[in-house]
C-alpha cells in the first residue's frame, strides 16, 4: 500500500458519499477463487492479478448490491474487528485506480 | 542428468492455456510466427471438438485460468463457440485472438451467448494494407466494422499490432487510428524474428533511430491518452543486448497446444532439433506439463553452459529464447545470442548494421519478401 493510497483512504472512510456509494467488480475484470493457487484472482484480457486474503475478502462483498459501510461492516463481524473503514477505504481508492472496481 | 544442480522444483501450474485451433488463415502476413513448414499439416490432421473439449477440461483440472483462442484464424473453425462455451463454463478467463476477418455481428453475439470474455483484434500488415495505413481505407474500414461489433457486445477493446521496419514510421498514425476505434489497451509489439519473420528479417529489422523515433512518438501519446488507453510497446531483444525470459521461463507458464495436438512450451518450439513433444492424443496434459522430458528439457537454469551458467542475470532472464539460440547458433543449449555476453552477439550486431547500412544506401534486401501461405510454406520446408 502506497502512502498516497492510504492518505486518500483516510479521506474516503469519513466522506459519507464513499460510505453509501455500492462497488463492483470493474467492467474489464473478472473475479473468482481459484483453488490450483489457494487464492482469489482478478482475470483480465490475457492477465490474472493474485490477491491477498484481504484484498480477496473485500472485493468478494463488492457484489453491486451492498454500500461500502456495510461491507465494513460485514467484515468487522466476520473477522471479528473493528475500526477497518479506514484500511477498507484506503484498499478501495487504490482499486477504484486500479479499476478494479467501480462505483458511482 | 541434471548433473550437479539439485532435484528440480516441481513448476507450478500453466497458468497461460493457448489453443491453436488451425493454421488456416486468410491473411499472408510477411511476419506470422507459426511455423514456416505448417503447410505439411493439413486440416484433415487438425484435433477434432472433442479432442479439444478434453483439452480444455484437462488444463483447467490443471489450474490454467487463461485461455486463448488463436490460430491462423480460429474464426475458420466452425467449432469455436462450442469450444469457448466449454472453456467459460469450466472458469476460463476466454480470449479470442483474431484478425477480425470472418467476424459479423451474428458470429459476434453468438461469442458473446457463449461467453466469450475479449477479443484481441490484431491489425495484420500486407503490402495492400501498408499502403492502406497511408490511406486509410480498406484496413481503417474493415477495423471500424469489428471494432463495432466488440464494443456491440460490449468486449474491452483490445488491440495489437505487429510493428517492423515497414510500418514502423506509420505508429503516429496506427495510435491514431486505435484511439479512434476506441481501444483500452494497445499492444505495439517489436517483431521477434521467428518462423516467417526470421525467413523476412531483411525486410522487417527497423534501424536503431526507427525504434527511437517510434518509442518517442508512442510515449507523447502515452501521455496524452493517460485514463484512456494502456499502450504497451514491446522492446524489440534484437536492438536491446539483454534477452527476455521465453515465454516467462520454458514450461513455468504457458502452454501451447498446437492444431494437430502437439504440446509445446511456446509457439515455436517444434523446431527445436533433439526434442520430442507430446500430442494430446497420446497423453493427458497432466502427465505433458510435468513429465515430458521435452518440457522438463529448458525448466530452470541447470541445462545451462557459460555464459549463461555463471551469469548474474541467469535467473532473471533464464538463458532468453531457446528457439532463437538455436536459429542464430544452430546449438539449443546456447545463450540467446542477442546478450551480450554471447559469443554469437556478433550475428545479431550484424543483422542491425545490416539494416542500418540499407536504411542509408537504400540498397534492397537480397532475397524478396515472401508472404505466409502453402505454396511458400511448401517450398521452404522442402529446402529444409
Amino acid at each position: 500500500m502506497t502512502a498516497a493510497a492510504a492518505i486518500g483512504g483516510a479521506a474516503l472512510a469519513d466522506d459519507p458519499a464513499w460510505a453509501a456509494a455500492v462497488p463492483r467488480i470493474g467492467r474489464s475484470f473478472r473475479f473468482q477463487w481459484e483453488s490450483a493457487q489457494n487464492c482469489h484472482v482478478l482475470l483480465y484480457p490475457e492477465g490474472m492479478v493474485r490477491l491477498n486474503q484481504s484484498a480477496g475478502e473485500i472485493l468478494k462483498r463488492c457484489d453491486g448490491q451492498q454500500p461500502w459501510s456495510a461491507i465494513v461492516t460485514d467484515l468487522e463481524a466476520a473477522f471479528s474487528a473493528t475500526g477497518l473503514a479506514g484500511d477498507v477505504a484506503a484498499f478501495a481508492a487504490m482499486a477504484r485506480q486500479q479499476r478494479w472496481v467501480e462505483w458511482a | 542428468m541434471m548433473g550437479m544442480t539439485g532435484p528440480m522444483e516441481r513448476p507450478g501450474p500453466p497458468l497461460w492455456l493457448l489453443a491453436e485451433l488451425t493454421y488456416r488463415c486468410p491473411l499472408h502476413c510477411v511476419f506470422c510466427y507459426n511455423p514456416v513448414d505448417f503447410a505439411r499439416h493439413g486440416q484433415d490432421q487438425e484435433l477434432s471438438t472433442a479432442d479439444w473439449l478434453r483439452v480444455l477440461r484437462e488444463g483447467r483440472e490443471l489450474g490454467a485460468v487463461q485461455c486463448g483462442f488463436s490460430g491462423g484464424e480460429p474464426l475458420l473453425r466452425d467449432d469455436l463457440e462450442e469450444l469457448v462455451a466449454e472453456a467459460r463454463a469450466l472458469g476460463y478467463y476466454t480470449n479470442l485472438l483474431t484478425s477480425g476477418v470472418g467476424l459479423t455481428a451474428a458470429r459476434a453475439a453468438a461469442l458473446k451467448a457463449a461467453g466469450l470474455d475479449h477479443v484481441q483484434l490484431s491489425f495484420q500488415d500486407s503490402t495492400q494494407e501498408i499502403n492502406d495505413f497511408l490511406s486509410h481505407t480498406r484496413t481503417f474500414d474493415l477495423k471500424q466494422r469489428v471494432a463495432q461489433m466488440i464494443r456491440d457486445q460490449g468486449w474491452p477493446m483490445v488491440m495489437n499490432v505487429v510493428i517492423h521496419r515497414l510500418n514502423i514510421e506509420h505508429v503516429d498514425r496506427i495510435i491514431a487510428m486505435a484511439a479512434e476505434l476506441g481501444a483500452e489497451y494497445l499492444e505495439l509489439a517489436n517483431t521477434q524474428y521467428y518462423s516467417w519473420a526470421e525467413v523476412n528479417r531483411a525486410h522487417l529489422l527497423p534501424t536503431h533511430d526507427q525504434l527511437k523515433r517510434a518509442e518517442a512518438v508512442t510515449d507523447a501519446w502515452r501521455e496524452r491518452l493517460a485514463g484512456q488507453m494502456k499502450l504497451f510497446f514491446v522492446a524489440p531483444d534484437y536492438h536491446e543486448g539483454q534477452p527476455k525470459r521465453c515465454v516467462n521461463g520454458w514450461g513455468s507458464t504457458f502452454l501451447n497446444i498446437a492444431p494437430d495436438g502437439t504440446a509445446l512450451p511456446c509457439h515455436t518450439a517444434g523446431m527445436l532439433p533433439g526434442l520430442s513433444f507430446p500430442n494430446v492424443r497420446e497423453a493427458s496434459l497432466r502427465e505433458i506439463w510435468f513429465d515430458s522430458p521435452g518440457f522438463n528439457r529448458f525448466r530452470g537454469t541447470g541445462w545451462m553452459k557459460d555464459p549463461c551458467r555463471s551469469c548474474e542475470h541467469r535467473e532473471r532472464d533464464l538463458g532468453g529464447c531457446r528457439c532463437q539460440a538455436y536459429m542464430l547458433s544452430q546449438d539449443v543449449e546456447a545463450a540467446d545470442p542477442v546478450c551480450s555476453k554471447s559469443p554469437h552477439h556478433q550475428l545479431v550486431k550484424n543483422a542491425v548494421a545490416d539494416a542500418e547500412r540499407r536504411a542509408l544506401t537504400g540498397e534492397p534486401p537480397a532475397q524478396p519478401i515472401v508472404f505466409r501461405d502453402r505454396a511458400s510454406s511448401l517450398k521452404l520446408s522442402a529446402g529444409r
